[in-house]
């Protein structure tokens, strides 16, 4: 029991095949496998939002899918958002307002921030704070990842 | 943590599943969003040997109006019933609870037939679609047969499914301009609801709790004190009737009788407004 499967995946515009155990969960698949550990493993239990990226362009926690479940389809992880040295929009807002400070669910934050942005794209300040019940922060009281998200959207009051 | 090993089988079509869990019995699981069993087989609380992936059937991801009733795929995911047209316009209550559901990672992958499937009494969608007196239909090795949402809940996680059967559809009564209220007690936005209370008012009134039984379940004492002409106030005394809640971190039984009272006040008064 347990063999292998073969996938398929496109990960931030790069094409990838391996060769995975069925159990692996996709969050390890995107840090062991693929080598990219810019996401992260938080609670593991599908709360906390940090290990978030987007599979088809909208948002899923990676602690909670099969890297199996994962073949066929494009995969953007908080590495594949920047173009050179252009911070993404959503990045350069989390930095302009301080939105962060261990840092440590901030990759899960972006991640959930653009798809929310991709579904809502002029979220009010409520949008945003139901947008993103399922990241958790335990340093900044949210405040911040608000205010940049707003900024992110252009809707900053 | 990882789940124990297991094999893995995509199926391509609501056939395939149902004869790979012909070929493989007891052993297998099916895997749609995997929002409720994923988390199970990381905690090793589930350990089935075979996982059936139907995640990619997608002829049964659809939300259609059949007539007299909405017809709804049983992989059809919490996103899509949360930005449908369809339901906005002929079934409201079910867009809304959807919404309600996790999170936004959480509706992207889960699917209606999943929740239902799985029966965990602390779930929306269940207890809705026992308010909404919905329709299941299920298809296995001899066929298809349908059974009410009343008769589909038997147990902690059990349902009427036989392990050799396979959910595809969901069917809705349409209930436009119905009054409706989901009130959802928890203490953090995307937790489960710690007790849930929703009303159906379209004539009649349907009443449904969730996380206070093993089983999502009707509040019947309540629906026959207001068919009986009972205000909200004094139906809704009886909301802890025939219930049986069990105590865990967040609430004892006795508080949970406490709060289902208070949450079937509110709801019915909501749903009436």
């Amino acid at each position: 029991m347990g063999g292998s499967v073969r996938i398929a995946t496109t990960v931030n515009g790069q094409a990838h095949e391996h060769d995975v155990e069925p159990r692996l969960l996709l969050v390890q698949y995107l840090r062991e496998v693929v080598g990219l550990t810019g996401t992260k493993i938080g609670c593991d239990t599908s709360s906390c939002g940090a290990c978030t990226v987007l599979v088809d362009g909208e948002s899923v926690k990676s602690c909670t899918m099969l890297a199996a479940q994962a073949d066929g389809s494009e995969i953007t992880t908080i590495e594949g958002l920047a173009q050179g040295d252009e911070l993404h929009p959503v990045q350069a807002a989390f930095h302009d307002q301080h939105a962060l400070q261990c840092g440590f669910c901030t990759a899960g934050m972006v991640m959930a921030t653009v798809s929310l942005l991709d579904e809502i794209p002029s979220p009010t300040e409520r949008d945003v704070r139901l947008g993103l019940e399922g990241n958790l922060c335990r340093c900044t009281g949210y405040h911040n990842i608000v205010q940049a998200v707003l900024a992110a959207a252009g809707t900053s009051r | 943590m990882i789940p124990a090993p297991f094999d893995y089988l995509r199926a391509g079509s609501a056939d395939e599943a149902i004869a790979a869990l012909a070929e493989h019995g007891d052993d297998a699981k099916l895997l749609a969003g995997g929002m409720s069993l994923l988390p199970l087989m990381k905690l090793r609380l589930a350990t089935p040997s075979v996982l059936v992936d139907v995640g990619r059937v997608h002829e049964l991801s659809y939300i259609r109006d059949a007539g007299d009733h909405l017809a709804v795929g049983a992989l059809t995911r919490h996103r899509d019933l949360e930005i449908s047209d369809v339901l906005a316009a002929q079934c409201e209550p079910l867009r809304t609870v959807a919404s309600e559901v996790g999170d936004n990672q959480v509706r992207h992958r889960g699917t209606i037939g999943g929740s239902v499937s799985h029966g965990d009494p602390a779930s929306d969608l269940p207890a809705l679609l026992l308010a909404l007196d919905a329709t299941f239909v299920v298809q296995g090795p001899d066929g298809e047969r349908t059974v009410p949402a009343t008769d589909f809940f038997r147990g902690f996680l059990e349902t009427a499914l036989e392990p050799d059967e396979l959910l595809t559809e969901i069917r809705v009564p349409k209930s436009p301009g119905a009054g409706f209220s989901y009130q959802k007690f928890q203490r953090r936005a995307q937790d489960w609801a710690i007790v849930g209370a929703m009303a159906v008012r379209d004539g009649d009134t349907r009443v449904a709790l969730v996380n206070m039984a093993t089983t999502p379940l009707r509040a019947v004492a309540v629906e026959e004190a207001i068919a009986g002409g009972a205000s909200a106030t004094e139906a809704a005394e009886r909301a802890a009737e025939g219930t049986e809640p069990s105590g865990d971190i967040n609430a004892t039984p006795e508080y949970r009788e406490h709060l289902v009272r208070v949450l079937v006040r509110r709801a019915l008064e909501a749903a009436s407004a």
